[in-house]
């Protein structure tokens, strides 16, 4: 199999396999390669109609990839559903929260610390152990920030207040691997902050793969970024290798038809193939 | 609320046809829309910009009454339509081209045409006083002759481009002084995006009024007077379109990959 | 707090929000709503048991059939109001218990424990064995299933001749508690023993609700693509409702049979299994006490009130129905604790925290 070409040395802890998503003619997903290291962050950038939520949806569990593989530290969970994958340590956020809406949070995230270390199926109340599940549920709240809103229905918390809940309900169930979906979507220039520095905070041995539209929080929070376009991995490195990127500039920057040049200061701002790597041309 | 900074509308009337105040607006408590302030008067055409996900698209359906905003004012003429149902627009004369089309699909393009509200009573007054025109399904069909031929069949047996036509004449007929649009040549290959231009490029000359969201940055530059750059729900550049053109660097950071 | 290897620790990224007027507050006006419901239930255990020294047999009879009625209820709250799973078909194990119980009552024994756990039991499995196929269905569908086994059910009863078809079972011995004992003719006594089966059945309901796997069909009511999410299965615990509300509906159903002395088709029809449905969305759904406050107050408006309004009684019940749905989104459950709240909220002149948890 082939690990990524960017030389990695740390242990991967996710590797996606020439990756393919098909839905009869339309290909979503196109032969995507990627490696994320143990410990490290890692953004998921594109234009519009890339593939990411394709791409994510693959590797979260919910939709089933035509052909590759996905492999969380060696293993391959190709074939496993979301329950598999969660119980395998990959975790995903959900970008219209979809948390127990009706439940208070120290609530929510005792059901992940439940079915993560209690039993779940249990008919009938434990004092002790009942009390050891709800101390852990409050460790995490705090982790989040969250304390003084233990008791407050999730439905009555802020759209940011929501976000930080879900980092909760993820962390709850000892994830390797969370991927979160665009996180600071509909979230205050406060709130986004807040969320960049939990995410900072979050400890080595979780793994993190964040798509996200904000470049600013991209470009804070990750170590390394891959880029969508049309489907296809067009670039992968640090975030200065892809800032200065042609063809990811291109992506971005739809230039339309080409005879004239769009922008008067730059005459070659248009359609520049890399010589080397036919991969990386924008498809038209 | 009149920015000294943006550039008069030139020729016709000063008049400002849509004042976007202080607009903040999102789903489900969520801020996408950022206290977002923007005018624009009558005959002009601007286009809005942006990475995806700033909220552009939120902000056309805040304007159009499809999402109700948690602050601030739309005016339209002077009347403050902010969280009014969409039939109130429409009847104040704002009509949408959405993303994505969406027209009808088991209705052929001749009733998918028909079935747009009328001219009210209030806009026949004006039409009388000669103040714009009128249009209707023929008129439609003048502008668009691809659409004729294709009369008899169903929405969903349209190509995109066709789709796109579609839905811009179903706005045409509720006879707006203001169109929004939504990325019209989203999905569209350069040839067709070429074709919907030439017909949007008809309307703006007989002095539509137009706020175009695009990424397709020379549609975007052939159609509009003006740009305005929205990032994470605010805008945070205007410029005439010369000079955005002008400033290749800006541009690359604002839409670029920064 | 108890210190656990793994996961992670406070750090200095838990940015604290200053605590709000009603953070604090909450917890303890909790505590103190918790305190006054026990002191409510112990006053209304005590008016109900002490019911037949004040009412004749007709009225005692008639709050045993309350009573029946409300524990059938609460299987359906379980379902419906706990888990999220509205169900029309609780009738079905309703009447495998009834039967069950009668029975054994003509054939085996007359004790009225044995009858109890029988009549349990059967229905627990025919529960396991029906639900193990329903719930796999969620939503409309899962209703409409549930009201096939229903159905199902009614229809057998009314074909088969070992349970007497059409005609029913009658002449169902009455019960005695212990072996050699008297058999219990007296109506109030009787009632007794089907109150004591009615707490009995809310205990069971309401201790699962307060249990580990009440939270996980908490959850799925709530959410359940969430749940799939952090890596449950949701199908045991929907499985595992769906047992435990058929046992409890199994329960009322011989709570039914040792009363009435009878059971026949006709007490498993579809509107039996509509009415309790209503019971629930008129209590308040999810809060157990409620539904039952609901099949008291639906009972007593068809079959009491109805004599006082030449005979229209389902009719004022479709009318309360309506007035339910639209000005009570919570139930009667939802009137009694919104004005608990407001009271203690003017009393501490802040504002309080959302719903709390049933």
């Amino acid at each position: 199999m082939s690990a990524g070409a960017m030389g990695e040395t740390a242990k991967p802890m996710l590797q996606v396999v020439d990756l393919t998503l098909r839905y009869g003619a339309l290909t979503a997903v196109d032969s995507v390669n990627l490696t994320v290291s143990a410990g490290s962050r890692h953004a998921l950038i594109g234009p519009n109609g890339a593939g990411k939520s394709s791409l994510f949806a693959v590797l979260g569990g919910t939709i089933r990839a035509t052909t590759g593989q996905i492999l969380i530290d060696g293993e391959d969970v190709t074939a496993q559903n979301e329950v598999g994958r969660a119980r395998r340590g990959l975790l995903r956020t959900f970008q219209h929260s979809s948390l127990f809406m009706g439940l208070s949070a120290v609530d929510n995230v005792r059901l992940a610390v439940e079915r993560k270390e209690g039993s779940p199926l249990r008919p009938w109340p434990s004092r002790r152990r009942d009390r050891r599940v709800t101390e852990r549920a409050e460790e995490f709240l705090e982790t989040v920030g969250l304390t003084s809103r233990r008791d407050d229905i999730a439905e009555s918390l802020s759209h940011g207040e929501r976000r930080q809940l879900e980092v909760a309900l993820v962390l709850a169930c000892s994830p390797r691997l969370v991927l979160f979906d665009e996180p600071t979507a509909g979230m205050s220039a406060a709130e986004t902050h807040r969320f960049a520095e939990l995410v900072e905070a979050l400890p080595s041995s979780v793994t993190t793969v964040i798509v996200e539209h904000d470049l600013d929080v991209v470009y804070r929070l990750a170590q390394r970024i891959s880029v969508l376009a049309a489907g296809r991995l067009i670039c992968e490195g640090t975030p200065d290798d892809v800032r200065a990127d042609e063809a990811v500039n291109e992506a971005y920057l739809r230039a339309g038809r080409s005879e004239e040049p769009l922008f008067t200061d730059r005459p070659a701002s248009l359609s520049v193939t890399r010589p080397d790597d036919e991969e990386n041309e924008v498809p038209r | 609320m009149n920015l000294s900074s943006e550039p008069a509308s030139d020729g016709g009337k000063p008049s400002t046809l849509l004042e976007i105040a202080d607009l903040v607006s999102g789903y489900g408590g969520s801020l996408v829309v950022d206290h977002v302030t923007l005018d624009i008067g009558v005959g002009e055409s601007v286009a809005l910009l942006g990475r995806n996900g700033v909220g552009k698209t939120t902000l056309l359906e805040t304007v159009m009454g499809w999402v109700r905003p948690t602050a601030g004012r739309v005016l339209v003429d002077g009347q403050n339509l902010a969280g009014a149902a969409p039939h109130a627009l429409a009847r104040a004369g704002v009509a949408i081209v959405p993303q994505g089309r969406r027209v009808f699909a088991p209705l052929t393009v001749e009733d998918n045409l028909r079935i747009a509200p009328g001219r009210s009573r209030t806009r026949r007054a004006e039409v009388r006083a000669g103040e714009h025109r009128t249009w209707t399904v023929d008129s439609v069909y003048d502008l668009m002759p691809r659409l004729a031929e294709r009369r008899t069949n169903l929405g969903s047996q349209l190509s995109g481009g066709e789709q796109q036509m579609l839905s811009i004449g179903r706005a045409l007929l509720c006879n707006p002084r203001l169109v929004l649009l939504d990325e019209p040549s989203d999905g569209l290959a350069p040839a067709v995006v070429e074709q919907v231009g030439q017909v949007l490029r008809t309307l703006v000359d007989s002095g539509l009024t137009l706020l175009l969201v695009e990424q397709d940055l020379r549609l975007a530059f052939d159609l509009a007077d003006r740009v305005v750059v929205m990032s994470k729900g605010c805008i945070v550049h205007r410029a005439t379109v010369p000079d955005f053109r002008a400033d290749g660097h800006r541009a690359r950071e604002l839409l670029g990959i920064g | 707090m108890t210190s656990t290897s793994g996961g992670p620790s406070p750090t200095s990224a838990s940015i604290e929000r200053p605590t709000p007027a009603g953070g604090v507050g909450a917890s303890s006006s909790r505590r103190s709503r918790a305190r006054l419901g026990r002191l409510v239930g112990l006053a209304v255990f005590l008016v109900l048991a002490a019911l037949p020294i004040f009412l004749a047999p007709y009225p005692i009879s008639l709050a045993g059939r309350i009573l029946a009625f409300a524990l059938l209820v609460v299987s359906v709250d379980v379902l419906a109001g706990l888990t999220g799973l509205p169900s029309l078909g609780q009738i079905a194990y309703f009447g495998v218990g009834a039967y069950t119980g009668g029975l054994v009552a003509i054939h085996a024994s007359d004790n009225a424990f044995v009858q109890l756990g029988a009549g349990v039991l059967v229905a627990a499995l025919v529960a396991a064995v029906t639900g193990a196929v329903a719930v796999r269905a969620s939503g409309i569908v899962f209703l409409m299933v549930t009201l096939a086994i229903g159905e199902l059910t009614h229809k057998l009863a009314d074909g088969l001749d070992a349970v007497g078809a059409s005609n029913g079972l009658a002449g169902i011995p009455p019960i005695t508690l212990y072996p050699g004992g008297e058999p219990l003719v007296l109506a109030g006594v009787t009632y007794w023993w089907v109150l004591l089966v009615f707490l009995i059945g809310f205990g069971v309901a309401a201790t699962v609700s307060r249990s580990p796997l009440g939270r996980s069909m908490r959850g799925v009511r709530e959410a359940e693509p969430r749940l799939a999410a952090i890596g449950q299965l949701s199908y045991a615990t929907k499985l595992a409702a769906y047992v435990i509300a058929g046992a409890i509906a199994g329960a009322a159903g011989t709570a039914w049979t040792v009363q009435t002395r009878f059971i026949s088709p006709g007490d498993l029809a579809f509107s039996v299994s509509a009415i309790a449905l209503l019971s629930v969305v008129l209590g308040g759904a999810g809060t157990l006490w409620g539904p039952v406050i609901g099949a008291a107050v639906v009972v007593l408006i068809r079959d009491w009130v109805s004599g006082y309004v030449s005979g229209h009684g389902e009719l004022l019940l479709g009318l309360l129905f309506i007035v339910a749905v639209y000005a009570l989104p919570n139930g009667l459950a939802g009137v009694a604790s919104g004005r608990l709240r407001r009271r203690r909220a003017a009393m501490a002149g802040a504002p309080v925290a959302g719903e709390g948890q049933p």
